[in-house]
């Protein structure tokens, strides 16, 4: 992608709004932060790009007064300062959206922007309103200041949380990973406030770890590397290649894998399938679909346009308004997890935290999530049995595990995908339905994940791959298919389907195939 | 101020937290005892030696800590699964009167039998109880700790319907049942004492809980349910079968706690037949942490103070109600020691 090639820095009169030296910071033993050097500069925005892990979480979460350094030191508008609160960053008017939001669900977008910023005792309401239009309308933030926060879809809480900040007077503002949460058409919006606020002379530091982002957003790109800088540079002098080779010391893999040799019958069907989303409005709507054992079959589409209802419907989660699924060619009876598992559907969920695992239990629990009734002897459980199932997945899955009996919670994201992955795929599935199964992982647990889909299909699974990612769909799938507004907009082999053909069906235009 | 999560301490911290709460309850109780006017060395040696100084006195602290131990594991039990169970007061009733209706109309049949038969009655009135909140839960969404609390008064005047009425002692116009038949009382097992069976009953409970909570498919798919009933439901386990199940068995041990209080302690059923040992359950299982051996010694730890603080207060001039009062600081204690186990605390001055 390209971006506007209008620089709103020049290197020659940049003037530096943060300053940090040095700075260290460890857990225990775990090293997050080796001396690293970080300046930001006032307009700009810079992108800080690592894997899960480099520390770029941490670096923020110490300017942002959360943790403090165990040693460094940090200088805002050149003046020294010790951060030993948010509330402390806070009056320096720097401002954080975390990955996950801090909002009362039942308050409006009004009373979540003012929360702890009232100064005196009575609190202007006339005032703090005409301070939140003002705000909506200089950066493009629009919310209804009246809609409880709980009703609106997750951009719209982050344009409260971006609110929240600048209405605290927030001239530094650090976002983490905002774009995780967003689909692609939130995530321009987003853009477009974050070039506003830099227009106006705000710096924004952006944590990300998806280059194309950081390619069109950022000026310049600090990248961490297991806790320290790895390399800094402007963004015009780079490119996502280098960025990549930077960020995880090697060449990612850009080439296509090679489509399915083997397609069989359809083994997972969806016929006339309607289901309804939690608002009681129709998410999916009558829409029908086969996949081939031994093919994947690559949904792609603007997050909200119903996959999120669809997969849950095929889960068992949700019961469907009308249609049927059918797997092998028998249907699957609606809204019953157990028989889906039962006639070998592993499934991935996109939330893994929420949905797929049981994050106060052990590994070992989790494993046995959907099987634990086979380990089952005169209603008891066959714990030595168990253990044994446990260590031999967390082996061939290469799960890194202090053991088996070790809390879920524990385990890093990519390791608790791959739970979820020896789960689902090492009882031969015979269709794979894995809703974004690499959001939020690292390079190296996404190409596992990848690896493990690619091995189910050699198996002869029919797998559907409902995924945001354009990139991961054109590497994996056989077929894709796009999602609009409930409905499939287009189906094609990827052999012949263009990026450009995909992205039209995803914003909605429907033009027969060039 | 700030609070933020701490990362997880190690087993033996949270193994030591119970009994540092335990010892900052009994301190912290120093402040109303003084208050009350009494001598703080006499008070606690008192209180000790009235719980625990004579074989009678042990054997009756004993006797008090049966009860506790059947509504302490019903509430953690409960807890557990997330099934807020604050009901055990009603659940209690509710066993206590089915225990009273079999003891009073004993069928001629074996004692063992019909011991058999009013534990049986017991423990399915009080589990039926607890199935209604349940029921709304599943079905409705009603919230179970508003149901399950409501539902204890609407049992205490059930039961006092039934003791102005049909279950009545002949004769008198106290809210007072007839006597339970001999048949259907609990021996005694040790001599000069009331030492009965229902303590044995609870320490077997105490195991049957631990056994089926750490061992069975039923107990996996329970604490499933009680971390993240979704993530339970998508793996195929059936959430609200569950939730039922764990109701029945919680409020079926609430019950016993009744069961034993009419046939072993009272023999008849009378208004006051619980001083709230439903109530104290919940703060039992919380001092236990919800583990069923935390939660019999915590419900000897109560126990010592209900029994003890009889005997301070006999000698002291301490009032009686004193071990409420411990027992109201022994739960904002745990609480508190359960806040800075997961959270870490930090004073900031403004």
């Amino acid at each position: 992608m390209s971006r506007p090639d209008t620089p709103r820095t020049h290197l020659e009169e940049r003037t530096p709004v943060v300053e940090m030296r040095s700075i260290r910071k460890t857990f225990l033993d775990v090293v997050a932060n080796r001396d690293v050097d970080f300046t930001l500069y006032k307009g700009e925005i810079c992108a800080l790009l690592g894997e899960n892990g480099a520390g770029k979480t941490t670096l923020m979460n110490i300017l942002f007064g959360y943790y403090a350094a165990d040693s460094g030191e940090i200088r805002i508008g050149g003046e020294k300062v010790s951060l030993s609160s948010p509330r402390d960053a806070i009056t320096r008017r720097i401002g954080m959206v975390h990955q996950h939001f801090t909002l009362v669900p039942s308050q409006t977008v009004l009373e979540n922007t003012v929360v702890g910023s009232c100064g005196g005792f009575f609190l202007d309401m006339g005032k703090a309103r005409r301070k939140l239009l003002e705000l909506q309308r200089r950066f493009g933030l629009h919310v209804d200041p009246d809609a409880p926060v709980w009703t609106l879809p997750i951009g719209g809480q982050q344009k409260v949380e971006i609110l929240k900040a600048l209405y605290r007077d927030a001239r530094i503002l650090i976002l983490d990973e905002p774009t995780a949460v967003l689909a692609p058409l939130e995530t321009m919006e987003l853009f477009g406030t974050l070039r506003a606020l830099a227009a106006e002379g705000c710096s924004v530091v952006f944590i990300s770890h998806k280059l194309y982002e950081v390619m069109e957003i950022a000026d310049r790109v600090v990248v961490l590397s297991k806790g320290s800088v790895a390399a800094e540079r402007e963004t015009r002098d780079t490119d996502e290649r280098e960025l990549a080779n930077l960020m995880v010391g090697r060449e990612l893999a850009v080439q296509r894998h090679s489509g399915s040799q083997r397609r069989g019958d359809p083994a997972l069907e969806i016929r006339s399938l309607s289901v309804k989303n939690d608002k009681e409005l129709e998410a999916v709507k009558e829409l029908s679909l086969a996949i081939r054992s031994g093919e994947i079959l690559g949904m792609a589409g603007v997050s909200g346009n119903g996959q999120r209802e669809l997969a849950e419907a095929l889960f068992g989660l949700r019961v469907p308004d009308g249609g049927d699924v059918l797997l092998g060619g028998e249907p699957l009876p609606p809204g019953r997890p157990k028989t889906a598992v039962d006639r070998k559907m592993a499934r991935i969920p996109e939330d893994r935290m929420t949905t797929g695992l049981l994050l106060e239990l052990t590994v070992e629990e989790n494993l046995v999530l959907e099987n634990h009734a086979s380990f089952r002897s005169f209603g008891m459980l066959d714990h030595a049995a168990i253990g044994r199932h446990a260590d031999r997945l967390i082996g061939e899955f290469g799960i890194t595990t202090d053991g088996r009996r070790a809390v879920a919670r524990t385990l890093s994201g990519g390791n608790l995908q791959k739970i979820i992955l020896a789960r689902e795929l090492s009882a031969s599935p015979r269709a794979v339905v894995a809703a974004q199964p690499t959001r939020g992982l690292d390079v190296g647990a996404i190409e596992y994940v990848h690896k493990r889909i690619l091995e189910a299909r050699e198996s002869g699974a029919a797998i559907l791959l409902i995924s945001e990612d354009l990139d991961e769909i054109f590497l994996l799938a056989d077929r894709i298919a796009v999602m609009y507004e409930g409905r499939i907009m287009g189906v094609a082999e990827r052999d012949e389907a263009s990026r450009e053909q995909v992205g039209l069906w995803m914003s909605g235009v429907n033009e027969p195939c060039a | 101020m700030i609070v933020s999560k701490r990362a997880p301490l190690p087993g033996w911290i949270q193994l030591l937290v119970p009994v540092g709460a335990v010892l900052a309850t009994l301190l912290l109780s120093a402040i109303p005892i003084l208050i009350a006017g009494g001598d703080l060395w006499l008070s606690y040696a008192s209180l000790f030696k009235g719980a625990l100084g004579t074989r009678y006195n042990f054997l009756e602290t004993c006797v008090k800590a049966a009860p506790l131990t059947f509504t302490g594991l019903a509430v953690a039990f409960a807890f557990r699964a997330k099934f807020w169970n604050i009901g055990a007061e009603g659940q209690l009733l509710a066993g206590a009167i089915a225990a009273a209706w079999v003891g009073i109309y004993a069928p001629p049949l074996p004692k063992a039998l019909v011991l058999l038969l009013v534990c049986a009655a017991g423990f399915l009135a009080g589990g039926a109880w607890a199935t209604i909140p349940a029921l709304l839960k599943t079905k409705y969404r009603v919230d179970d700790v508003v149901t399950t609390l409501l539902l204890n008064y609407v049992m205490w005047h059930l039961m006092g319907y039934l003791l102005f009425g049909p279950l009545q002692m002949p004769g008198s116009s106290w809210p007072r049942s007839p006597a339970v038949a001999e048949i259907a009382r609990f021996p005694v097992l040790l001599i000069r004492s009331r030492f009965h069976l229902g303590i044995v009953l609870a320490l077997v409970a105490v195991l049957v809980v631990w056994f089926v909570n750490s061992k069975t498919v039923f107990g996996y798919q329970s604490r499933a349910v009680g971390v993240n009933p979704r993530a339970a439901a998508f793996g195929g386990i059936n959430v609200n079968a569950v939730i039922m199940k764990t109701a029945l068995l919680s409020g079926g041990l609430a019950g016993l706690a009744g069961v034993g209080e009419v046939v072993a302690i009272h023999f008849h059923l009378l208004m006051d037949i619980s001083p709230g040992f439903g109530y104290s359950g919940i703060v039992i299982a919380m001092l236990g942490r919800l583990h069923p051996v935390g939660t019999v010694l915590s419900a000897f730890f109560f126990s010592v103070i209900i029994v003890g603080a009889q005997s301070m207060s006999r000698l002291t001039g301490v009032p009686t109600y004193i071990a409420e009062v411990i027992q109201g600081m022994a739960l904002i204690v745990m609480l508190i020691a359960l806040l800075l186990t997961e959270y870490r605390v930090k004073a900031v001055r403004d």
